[in-house]
C-alpha cells in the first residue's frame, strides 16, 4: 500500500489561481518518486498541501491520503501529531527556513522533545548529535547558529532535521539546489542510503533532471499545474513521450552522448502564468510539434504501456 | 564579540568628547548678563558689579581649559538658586528616574503585547481599535493629556510628589506611588503607540517568514509558533527602541513635570530656562546628552546578546 497518495488534488491560491489541477500520485515505502518542472509549474505547492500547510485563502480539492488518512479532513490536533512525526519535508532555503536567533541544536531538538515528550532534555541533545553525524557534521555543530554554517552545511541541517522524528515519509523540495556537485552528490547519497536503510518512502523534487535520473525509481513531470509525464525514471528522459520532458531532458547535455554534441536543446518562451492558461493543452504555443488540435481541448494522462503515462495526443508516436 | 564591545564603548567615549565641547560653546553663544541675573533683584552699587564681572572676564580659552579639566565639576553655582549646580541636579534626578522609567516600563510592555496581539491577527477587529487608539492618543500633546487627566479624575493628588505630613518608609511608597498615577498615566498612553506600532510592525514582517512554516511543519501549536519563533525574532527592533528611549527618560517629561509640579529635572529645566541659568542649563543638558549615549550604548550590547548574528560578524 502506498504511504502517500495524491487523488485528483487540485490547490487554486486566491485571486482565482489554479498552481495544482488535479495531480494524482503515489510513493510506497522504500520507493524514491522524482518531481520534476520549471519554477512555477506547481512542485511546492504540493509539498506544501501535503501538510496541510497553505495559507488559509487557498482552495484546495481533492485528497491527500497519508497512510490511508486525508490530511485535509484531520483534526487541528490530529494534523499536528502527524506533522513531522509521520511526515516532514526538507524545505528549500535553509537560510530562511532556519530560526536565526536559535541554535541549530534546540531546533532541531524541538520536534523531538515535542512528538515524544518522554524523552528527556539530554536524549534529545544526543539524538541531535547522531543526526548531525549521520548527515556529515560533527555534534558541537549543534551549538552554532544558523548565520556560523556554510550554505551545504545549513542544507544538511535541513535534513538532519527532517529526519528528527524518524518519520515514515520524506519530501525534499529542492533539497541540492545552491549547493556545489561534491556537495550535492553526498546529500543525494545520503538521502538513497536512508531510503534504503529506514525504508522511507522520499519524494524528491527537482527541476535538475540529471539528479533526478540517478536518484529516483519513478519520476513524473509537471507542466502548469498537472503531471504530463509519469513513469520508470530511466525511460522518461530517454525516451520521453511528452515533447516538455524531452525538451526538459534535453536541456541538460550529458558528456559523451553525441545527442548533446551540437545544438544545445533550449527551450524557447516562459511557462505560462497559471492565473491565465492557455486554452487546449497548456504546453502548445512553446511545443515544437503542436498541430491544430492541440488548442482545442486539454489533454489527459494515458496509458502509454510498460508503466508509464503521458498526456500528450502524439504520445502514441514513437519519439 | 570584544572587538564589537570595544567598538561601541569607543564611539560612545568620543560622542561624549564631542558633546563635552559642543556644550560649553553652544552655552557661550546664548545672551544674557550672568551678573544681571546672579544679582538680579539685589541692591548693588555699578563698583561691586564691576568687580563681580572682573572675575568673569577670563579669556575663552582659559575658560574652556578650565571647564575641560572636570566638566561635572560641582564647585560651579546654579546663579538661580546659588548652590552647587551638580547637588541640585542630584536631588532632581530620582523622581525623574521614578516618574519616566515606570512610564516607559508600563508604556513598553502594554505596547508590546497589544502590538503582538494586533499583528499576529492582522486586519482583525482588535487591530483595528488598537491601531486606531494608540495613534490617536499618540497625537495628544501629553501636557494637554496631563491636564485632562487632573479634571476627569480629580481623586487623584493633581501634582506634586508626596503629601504634606506623611512619614513612614511604607506610607511614603504607597504615598509616592499615588502621587505617580496621573502623571504616569499621561506618559504612558502617549508612548504607548510608538511600542506598539513598532511591535505590530515588526512581527508583521515576520508573519511571511519560511522559518515560520517550518515551525508549523514540525506540529507547534500557533501560540509556540508565535511565541518561541515569531516573537522572539520581532522583539529585536523593539528592543533598541525602548532602550533607546530610555536615554531620554531623564529629558524627556519636561512638559508633564511643569504640569503636575513633579520636581524632577524636566521642571528644574523648565526653571532654569527662565533665567537663563546657565551653569545649571549646561550641567543638565551635559546630563540628558551622557544620558542618550550611555542609553544607546546599551542598547548595542543588548542588541548583540539577543541576536547573535551581530556580535560574531
Amino acid at each position: 500500500m502506498s504511504l502517500l497518495e495524491l487523488r485528483d488534488l487540485s490547490v487554486t491560491y486566491a485571486g482565482d489561481v489554479p498552481a495544482v489541477r488535479g495531480v494524482s500520485l503515489s510513493v510506497a515505502p522504500g520507493e524514491v518518486l522524482g518531481v520534476a518542472g520549471e519554477s512555477g509549474c506547481g512542485k511546492s505547492t504540493i509539498t506544501n498541501a501535503v501538510l496541510r500547510l497553505l495559507p488559509k485563502s487557498a482552495t484546495v480539492g481533492g485528497s491527500v491520503l497519508l497512510d490511508g488518512e486525508d490530511v485535509h479532513g484531520m483534526s487541528f490536533g490530529r494534523l499536528r501529531a502527524v506533522r513531522w512525526a509521520t511526515a516532514s519535508i526538507v524545505f528549500q532555503g535553509a537560510l530562511h527556513s532556519l530560526n536565526a536567533v536559535r541554535t541549530i541544536g534546540r531546533q532541531i531538538a524541538e520536534p523531538i522533545l515535542l512528538h515524544e515528550p518522554k524523552t528527556s532534555r539530554k536524549a534529545a541533545d544526543l539524538r541531535v548529535g547522531e543526526l548531525l553525524e549521520q548527515v556529515g557534521l560533527p555534534a558541537r555543530r549543534a551549538r552554532d547558529y544558523p548565520h556560523q554554517l556554510s550554505g551545504g552545511q545549513r542544507q544538511r541541517v535541513m535534513i538532519a532535521l527532517a529526519l528528527a522524528c524518524r518519520p515514515r515519509l520524506v519530501i525534499a523540495d529542492e533539497p541540492t539546489t545552491a549547493l556545489d556537485v561534491m556537495v550535492q552528490a553526498q546529500v543525494l547519497q545520503l538521502l538513497s542510503g536512508l531510503v534504503k536503510d529506514l525504508g522511507l518512502a522520499l519524494v524528491l523534487i527537482s527541476h535538475d533532471l540529471s539528479v533526478l535520473g540517478t536518484t529516483c525509481d519513478r519520476v513524473a513531470v509537471m507542466y502548469a499545474g498537472k503531471v504530463v509525464e509519469e513513469g520508470p525514471a530511466s525511460v522518461v528522459f530517454d525516451d520521453s513521450r511528452h515533447p516538455y520532458s524531452g525538451a526538459l531532458a534535453g536541456a541538460f547535455p550529458r558528456v559523451g552522448d553525441p545527442r548533446f554534441r551540437y545544438a544545445p536543446a533550449g527551450l524557447a518562451g516562459d511557462p505560462p502564468y497559471p492565473g491565465d492558461l492557455p486554452a487546449g493543452c497548456p504546453f502548445h504555443p512553446r511545443c515544437p510539434v503542436a498541430f491544430d488540435r492541440c488548442s482545442e481541448a486539454e489533454v489527459e494522462l494515458l496509458d502509454v504501456g510498460a508503466g508509464r503515462r503521458a498526456a500528450c495526443l502524439r504520445a502514441g508516436e514513437a519519439s | 564579540m570584544r572587538g564589537y564591545v570595544l567598538k561601541k564603548v569607543g564611539w560612545s567615549i568620543g560622542t561624549l568628547l564631542f558633546v563635552v565641547v559642543f556644550n560649553f560653546f553652544l552655552f557661550r553663544l546664548l545672551p544674557g548678563d550672568p551678573i544681571g541675573l546672579y544679582t538680579r533683584g539685589r541692591n548693588m552699587s555699578p563698583d561691586q558689579l564691576i568687580r563681580l564681572r572682573q572675575q568673569l572676564n577670563r579669556p575663552i580659552g582659559e575658560q574652556f581649559i578650565t571647564y575641560l579639566s572636570n566638566p561635572f565639576a560641582s564647585t560651579i553655582n546654579s546663579t538661580r538658586f546659588n548652590r552647587p549646580v551638580w547637588e541640585i541636579i542630584g536631588e532632581r534626578v530620582w523622581p525623574t528616574v521614578l516618574l519616566v522609567g515606570t512610564a516607559v516600563l508600563v508604556a513598553a510592555l502594554a505596547g508590546v503585547w497589544l502590538g503582538i496581539r494586533s499583528g499576529w491577527r492582522r486586519g482583525s477587529r482588535f487591530d483595528r481599535v488598537t491601531t486606531g487608539t494608540t495613534n490617536t492618543l499618540y497625537a495628544m500633546p501629553e501636557f494637554w493629556v496631563g491636564m485632562m487627566l487632573i479634571m476627569w479624575l480629580p481623586f487623584f493628588p493633581s501634582g506634586g510628589i508626596n503629601s504634606v505630613g506623611v512619614t513612614g518608609f511604607l506610607p511614603t511608597v504607597v504615598d509616592t506611588a499615588w502621587h505617580l498615577v496621573l502623571p504616569v498615566t499621561a506618559l504612558a498612553i502617549v508612548y504607548l503607540a510608538e511600542y506598539t506600532s513598532i511591535m505590530r510592525a515588526s512581527l508583521v514582517d515576520e508573519l511571511r517568514q519560511d522559518y515560520l512554516t517550518l515551525a508549523r511543519a514540525k506540529g507547534l501549536r500557533e501560540d509556540l509558533v508565535r511565541r518561541r519563533h515569531a516573537v522572539p525574532n520581532a522583539l529585536l527592533p523593539t528592543m533598541t527602541l525602548i532602550f533607546l528611549n530610555l536615554g531620554f527618560v531623564i529629558g524627556g517629561a519636561i512638559t508633564v513635570e511643569y504640569v503636575f509640579s513633579w520636581p524632577g529635572l524636566g521642571l528644574l529645566t523648565a526653571e532654569a530656562l527662565r533665567g537663563p541659568d546657565i551653569p545649571l542649563l549646561q550641567a543638565v543638558f551635559l546630563l540628558f546628552s551622557l544620558g542618550v549615549i550611555v542609553f544607546t550604548l546599551l542598547a548595542d550590547l543588548l542588541y548583540a546578546v539577543l541576536d547573535p548574528r551581530v556580535s560574531t560578524q
